[in-house]
């Protein structure tokens, strides 16, 4: 049958089609919708992991069980599961096992631009790059094959654009002939004590030396000869760039990025007079190349930054514009917190406390911007607890109370408690504020060990995070309420001022849950239009919801948007002239 | 069939119901027979932001996105939204606004003023250019959120697609309970 489906879908599509048992993963833009799709295939055993190193390891155990498993990450989700991938590569599998890399060129959600390529190389694993949504589904069931004839994890290696774009795919029927998984030993190969490892490296070595022949055969790896004059190497969704602006060049389009067909790149550089590599990020492809001693172009036409466009591309080759008008200064329209969302109280207490905010991924990495203006280090998943440890380490004592970490419920479980372990441990004097809105809200609202409900949302134990903290050895831990000011500001000047470490755990949930009774809206506000002196105290909390009317009263007042209010009361508090209140009251 | 790419753009805010109606979109092409691409951008926060989905078919496509410059046609969301993304369109293209303005943050906290006259600018610009009061036709369809389904109307007559390719695509895309709205508000939006 012929659908429109997106990378994402057409990969949970191609994991169905090929068997697979069990899929693990944690949430990361641009991957997530891999398993929010799979979980619509019974068949597979679908569930969120804490984090992408539990993901992996879930998945490798299903595989040493005989099941073929997915795993799926973004590419920075592949730092925190690289240790046990580094030694897969080792173990092989027994089931299939795929490990799906979702990169982001241009960082549209992301801390960085890596390009997980090198993993494949780094790690000896072999990776297969899709260019659309049919050859995400293909090379989905392509890897499962690859990883059960070479004995080895596959990586899959997607981009934004692939992720989130749509094309037209054919689907087909899933296998039955796999085999029934089933408790199997063999110590030698999946203990890799230093003894067995040693042997195992001959077989990772000799592995990827036998793909690097076959790639040369493998249908995914093709040479489309045209025009002889300019020949390019390109894979991935720049495959479709080079179609569409160099439509008349001859192309080698490599489906395997890793091992490179080296045989292949050969031939083809022998067939076209000038050789070119058009590939987003690093010049991975191109490196390889010249190695050969082949002449090759490519990143001096190209950037290193940024995600490939079909006008970068015409740009680098020195073809003709398409005439554009120029672009004008507007009023930007950046992300920002949702109407009523409870980090907002929290973000403008510890602004107006001038403390030094040590950040993390979530939703909440919004506290940066203007005006809450907030968060002082964000680097990645679980980093501001212990980073709050390190700068305490090093800063003058009266500098030490002014350092506060904050970090999500779903981010702190992912691998925040580890640096709470630590900094209680190594007794780095500290407060942290986890900012526990029942949910991982920034990817779209999954679940999470603390949410109380599973990917396929059957009801399950819910982590205490009072109890965990306290487990850790934490002796100061607090609840606190972030939509009342005035407990925010106690709450956290007295912990910040307590020389120990202490937790503080916020605990409104997020504006967006859908489940009935989590969220619940309160009764929208409005501003008394003759109360309001125009002093602007309102709009120091960024809420959407609250818009200047420069042209009212003597000075401009403040209106609220009756559709976008959720009644969560931090603007009253923040009017000293009692010009905000409950709709119904006015 | 034609062989050359047809290609539009969807802009607007987050929540605006924009990518449910590119979807509606990229469906409507594929039943029609089409090759068909779809691009979007989302993630960072659920809310408010930028939303841009680029739309392209035809007999064979490659690019998922419009190459800067030459995009055909314009589905504007909202006013400020739209006349940013007037640089991706070729000249002569077709613009499709809703007449909607969505204050930005620095327009709300009054840093910034949300720019007057972009309807005039644009039709200056772009002559087969049409301002849509999507809301309120939403609202004599029966819901003013279907305010995007009016606009998908107003497009599909631009477009040389068959009407019954339309009708399939809706009532495969959109809920049950929702569709007598949303193909009442498609009529309406169809009729302009």
């Amino acid at each position: 049958m012929k659908e429109t489906l997106s990378g994402n879908e057409a990969i949970a599509r191609g994991a169905y089609e090929a068997g697979v048992k069990v899929a693990s993963a944690y949430p990361g833009t641009p991957s997530t919708e891999i398993l929010e799709n799979i979980v619509r295939y019974p068949e597979i055993n679908a569930s969120w992991a804490p984090n992408e190193k539990v993901a992996l390891e879930v998945g490798i155990g299903a595989s040493f069980g005989g099941g073929r498993a997915i795993v799926a990450m973004k590419h920075v989700g592949v730092n925190v599961a690289a240790d046990p991938l580094f030694t897969l590569s080792y173990t092989g599998v027994k089931g299939g096992l795929l490990l799906i890399t979702a990169d982001d060129p241009e960082l549209h959600s992301s801390q960085n631009e890596q390009d997980n390529r090198h993993y494949a190389r780094f790690a000896k694993v072999p990776m297969l790059e899709p260019s659309d949504s049919q050859e995400c589904l293909d090379f989905t069931k392509l890897a499962f094959e690859i990883s059960e004839r070479y004995d080895t994890p596959v990586m899959l290696r997607t981009t934004t654009r692939i992720s989130h774009g749509k094309s037209v795919v054919e689907t087909s029927a899933p296998v039955t002939d796999l085999p029934q998984p089933h408790l199997m030993r063999d110590p030698a190969k999946y203990v890799m004590l230093p003894g067995n490892a040693r042997k195992r490296h001959f077989v990772v070595e000799q592995r990827m030396s036998d793909l690097a022949k076959d790639a040369a055969t493998l249908p995914v790896n093709r040479i489309e000869m045209r025009d002889a004059s300019m020949g390019i190497i390109t894979s991935g969704v720049s495959y479709h760039y080079v179609r569409e602006v160099l439509p008349e060049a001859s192309v080698l389009k490599l489906g395997l990025v890793h091992p490179l067909p080296l045989d292949l790149i050969r031939e083809f550089a022998g067939k076209v007079e000038t050789l070119y590599v058009v590939e987003e990020l690093d010049p991975f492809i191109e490196e390889q190349v010249k190695a050969l001693g082949i002449a090759v172009k490519g990143k001096e036409l190209l950037s290193l930054c940024g995600e490939l466009t079909p006008g970068r591309l015409r740009q680098g080759f020195g073809l003709p514009a398409a005439q554009q008008m120029a672009a004008e200064d507007l009023p930007g329209r950046p992300p920002n917190m949702c109407p009523g969302c409870p980090h907002r109280g929290v973000f403008y207490t510890l602004n107006r406390m001038k403390a030094y905010v040590s950040g993390d991924i979530g939703c909440y990495t919004l506290g940066f911007m203007p005006p809450l203006s907030a968060m002082d280090t964000c680097v990645c998943m679980g980093a501001s607890i212990g980073m709050a440890s390190g700068v305490v380490k090093v800063i003058p004592e009266e500098e030490r109370s002014k350092v506060v970490a904050v970090i999500g419920d779903s981010t702190f479980l992912h691998t925040g408690v580890n640096g709470l372990m630590d900094m209680v441990y190594n007794k780095a004097a500290s407060t942290v504020i986890i900012l526990d809105n029942r949910i991982t809200a920034m990817t779209g609202r999954q679940e999470n060990p603390a949410s109380g409900h599973t990917l396929m949302d059957d009801p399950t134990f819910s982590v205490d995070l009072h109890m965990l903290c306290k487990a850790v050895g934490v002796q100061h831990v607090r609840t606190m309420n972030p939509l009342d000011l005035a407990e925010c500001e106690k709450v956290i000047t007295e912990e910040m001022a307590r020389p120990e470490v202490s937790v503080i755990i916020t605990n409104k949930p997020c504006v967006l849950i859908k489940r009935e009774g989590v969220f619940k809206k309160g009764p929208c506000y409005v501003v008394d239009p003759l109360s309001c002196t125009g002093c602007r105290a309102c709009l120091k909390i960024g809420c959407p919801a609250i818009q200047w009317l420069p042209g009212e009263g003597k000075k401009g007042i403040a209106h609220i948007d009756a559709l976008l209010c959720t009644g969560c009361d931090v603007c009253r508090q923040l009017c000293k002239f009692s010009a905000i209140g409950e709709a119904n009251e006015r | 069939m034609s062989d050359k790419v047809t290609n539009i753009l969807l802009v607007g805010v987050g929540g605006q119901g924009i990518l449910l109606a590119s979807e509606i979109l990229s469906e409507t092409f594929m039943l029609a027979g089409y090759d068909v691409k779809k691009s979007e951008i989302h993630g960072m926060s659920q809310r408010g932001g930028s939303v841009v989905s680029h739309v392209r078919f035809g007999s064979k496509v490659y690019s998922p996105i419009v190459p800067e410059g030459e995009g055909d046609i314009l589905f504007g969301f909202e006013i400020l939204e739209s006349y940013r993304s007037l640089p991706l369109l070729r000249p002569g293209a077709t613009v499709v606004v809703n007449d909607l303005c969505i204050p930005p943050p620095a327009v709300l906290n009054g840093q910034q003023e949300y720019p007057a006259g972009l309807p005039e600018k644009i039709a200056a610009r772009f002559p087969d250019f049409l301002l849509i009061d999507g809301q309120k036709l939403a609202a004599d369809a029966g819901n003013a959120r279907a305010a995007n389904t009016v606009l998908l109307g107003a497009i599909s007559n631009r477009l040389q697609i068959e009407e019954k390719y339309w009708q399939e695509a809706l009532e495969r895309m959109v809920p049950k309970k929702a569709l007598a709205v949303n193909l009442a508000a498609f009529a309406l939006g169809r009729s302009l």
